[in-house]
């Protein structure tokens, strides 16, 4: 235990430290890069995607994954424009908006947790639903012209912050802050781990790890159909394509941050630390004219980099986390368990 | 057999002998049976609505948009039996695509096999380095083809910029490939099934083959039976990234425009293509034939909708629909089976 607490210690500081990297560079090759307004443009940038971080870490630690989030924030967004365009009122909307996000992440999660479904090949087919549902709603039609009050979101700054932080980003610093107690404080947090490190084991200790895992990829939903929400206003377009393609962000970003995808692993610190980090290294590139579409090669070269930096640990039990219908071995962690052998297999006949 | 002190419970279903194997032999072949019903019902009830959906020029335009995604669907389906992901297919396709029809206008003359086999180095080059990354450096594949998904991209959009390959600057030999018939029927269609034979008869046939299903159902069993799980893996992923590089000039014959997108998106297409074919998210099951099968049934289903004057837009969600569907069908195929077996396994003792 302490063992693992090192470890995620070590990465953590390996992110802070890249972060600084990044930072220094950063004000080096621009002097724009720490000007409150650059700060305020990538917050305006990256907001949305930051809040999605954050179920998705969870989501991730309970040993599942959640791919249709940007399918989700597409889908809210197009529905805020429909019923905009119709002249319902701003609350009911929202209202009607944040039923839709948790019944969209409940169907994720019933569809895992009640049939027994990988999660991947689950939220793959509702990637596709979600999406589908936003074109079908909103066709090829654009709704602009939402009301001011609302689209200043993407305009103004948080008072008191000198014209650099976003509502965006004040709202995920608001959340990490809940999610991270949550994670890390509560029983039903600590509990994300052990499902994570071994759904069968935490179910004979007494976990409800189905309904948890719902809960997750209900959360999930609601905070992605927030992030919708936002997005619409900041654009102050509602179009069947917003925020398509989003996911690999997230979960690269989640990777990042030391999140295993084996589940069990992982910390709402380090998922912060990426997030500067992955939006820093963006903004330091558009900053040098580098072509802003390629930057995807470093954001790939980042994950690249994460997962042969932590090689060592959690690789022995490649994506049983995902496959509730075959129990067998769960992955061991080779520092506690140097064996290569099952324990099962030494079992007197 | 019956002789050891073996529990009903902990002997494996499989070892029920040759009518357990029947038995398992005879689900798969339903399941793939399943999906031509619904090809058949789908085709019967739009032909039925709007006979037009069954002329031959239709029937030609289905199978021609069919071939780029069930040869994706070959590659991917090696790799994904082993228990891993291609994520990076719809990259490497664009790369592909891009670099060797750029060829026509830099070499004038050069004959079209020669770019087939720029195309096939290209893709051939991109699955090394998936291929090494993930069975020499033991990274989940998942996150390996993440980011090489980006990072294609990236390398892509840098080379391109802004620039694309335009038709009049192909050659019309090249372009007249996907148009070329024999007794309706398109050449391109005809060569691919012939290849997806050959990929399908090697899964079925050749002993390296049947070690990727093995490795797929239990990685660690699979070793330890003496399995060179690394070199299987490393060659899925070869196999993967050289049908996507030569995917990648059939594209830009069929579509004569190349720019920095080709193929944006396509590998969620493709995983779903497979996974309806019948192909297990986690590995160990699914044939070549049926994730043809998957790739024509959701193309069949956009030309279908689009005959019958149903908006595009609905085509995201049927997919997305239609995927949940089949995953479900499948678990309930293997709850069913292993109670059978077991049931069976009962019986002989």
């Amino acid at each position: 235990m302490s063992d693992r607490l090192r470890s995620a210690l070590r990465w953590e500081s390996g992110l802070a430290l890249l972060v600084l990297i990044i930072g220094v560079v950063g004000v080096t090759v621009s002097a724009q890069f720490l000007t409150s307004n650059n700060l305020f443009n990538v917050g305006l940038s990256y907001g949305e995607i930051a809040i999605m971080t954050l179920p998705m870490t969870l989501i991730i630690i309970s040993g599942e994954i959640d791919l249709s989030v940007a399918s989700i924030l597409g889908m809210c967004s197009a529905l805020l424009g429909v019923l905009w365009a119709k002249h319902w009122p701003m609350l009911g909307i929202f209202a009607l908006i944040a039923v839709v996000g948790l019944a969209a992440g409940a169907v994720n999660g019933l569809l895992v947790t009640r049939l027994g479904l990988p999660s991947l090949a689950v939220t793959i087919g509702t990637l596709a639903l979600y999406r589908g549902i936003a074109t079908i709603l909103l066709g090829p039609n654009t709704v602009a012209n939402f009301p001011a009050t609302y689209t200043n979101l993407g305009v103004n700054a948080v008072p008191f912050t000198g014209n650099a932080m976003t509502y965006s980003v004040a709202l995920f610093i608001v959340l990490a802050v809940i999610f991270g107690v949550v994670l890390h404080a509560t029983p039903f947090g600590r509990s994300l781990y052990a499902m994570g490190a071994s759904a069968e084991a935490a179910r004979f200790a007494g976990i409800r790890v189905k309904r948890n895992k719902t809960i997750l990829f209900m959360v999930s939903g609601l905070v992605c159909a927030l992030a919708g929400v936002l997005w619409t206003f900041r654009l102050d377009t509602a179009v069947q394509n917003n925020g398509v393609g989003l996911e690999l962000d997230v979960v690269a970003i989640v990777l990042l941050a030391g999140v295993s995808i084996f589940g069990g692993k992982g910390s709402i610190i380090g998922v912060v630390l990426a997030v500067l980090a992955f939006a820093g290294l963006q903004s330091a590139l558009l900053l040098t004219n580098f072509n802003q579409e390629a930057a995807g090669i470093v954001t790939g070269a980042l994950l690249l980099l994460s997962v042969f930096g932590r090689n060592a640990a959690a690789l022995s039990g490649r994506f049983r986390k995902w496959m509730p219908a075959r129990p067998g071995r769960e992955p061991g962690h080779p520092a506690a368990d140097p064996s290569p052998i099952p324990p099962t297999a030494s079992t007197p006949p | 057999m019956s002789t050891t002190l073996v529990s009903r419970s902990e002997r494996p279903p499989a070892a029920a002998g040759p009518s357990a194997r029947r038995l398992t032999e005879r689900a798969f072949r339903i399941r793939e049976s399943g999906i031509i019903v619904v090809l058949a019902v789908f085709v019967a009830v739009t032909a039925s609505v709007q006979p037009r959906f069954l002329n031959i020029t239709n029937i030609q335009f289905i199978l021609i948009n069919t071939t780029v995604f069930a040869l994706l669907a070959l590659g991917e389906t090696m790799v994904v039996i082993s228990r891993n992901y291609d994520l990076s297919v719809g990259s490497v396709l664009g790369l592909s695509a891009y670099l060797s029809a750029n060829l026509f206008g830099q070499h004038h003359g050069i004959p079209i096999v020669a770019v087939f086999l720029a195309g096939l180095g290209i893709g051939l080059a991109c699955g090394l380095l998936n291929g090494i990354m993930v069975s020499a450096g033991r990274v989940p594949s998942l996150v390996v083809t993440l980011a090489t998904l980006y990072i294609f991209r990236g390398v892509d959009i840098l080379i391109v910029g802004g620039k694309e390959v335009v038709a009049s600057s192909l050659p019309s030999a090249f372009l007249d490939i996907p148009k070329a018939t024999v007794f309706g029927i398109p050449d391109l269609a005809i060569a691919i099934a012939v290849v997806i034979g050959i990929g399908a008869y090697y899964l079925r046939s050749f002993r390296s083959g049947r070690e990727l299903y093995a490795i797929g159902s239990n990685p660690d069993a699979a070793r330890l039976a003496g399995i060179p799980t690394g070199r299987r893996v490393f060659m899925a992923f070869m196999v993967s990234g050289a049908i996507a590089g030569v995917a990648g000039v059939l594209w830009a014959a069929q579509y004569g425009t190349v720019d920095s997108t080709a193929g944006t998106g396509y590998e969620l297409q493709v995983i779903s293509a497979v996974v309806v074919g019948g192909v297990a998210i986690f590995g160990g099951s699914g044939s070549a034939v049926g994730a043809a099968l998957g790739a024509l049934l959701l193309n069949t289903i956009s030309s279908a909708l689009y005959v019958l004057g149903i908006s595009p837009f609905w085509d995201q969600a049927i997919w997305g629909f239609l995927l949940i569907v089949a995953i479900s069908v499948d678990r309930f195929i293997s709850v069913r089976l292993t109670a059978a077996l077991r049931v069976r396994g009962a019986r002989h003792e």
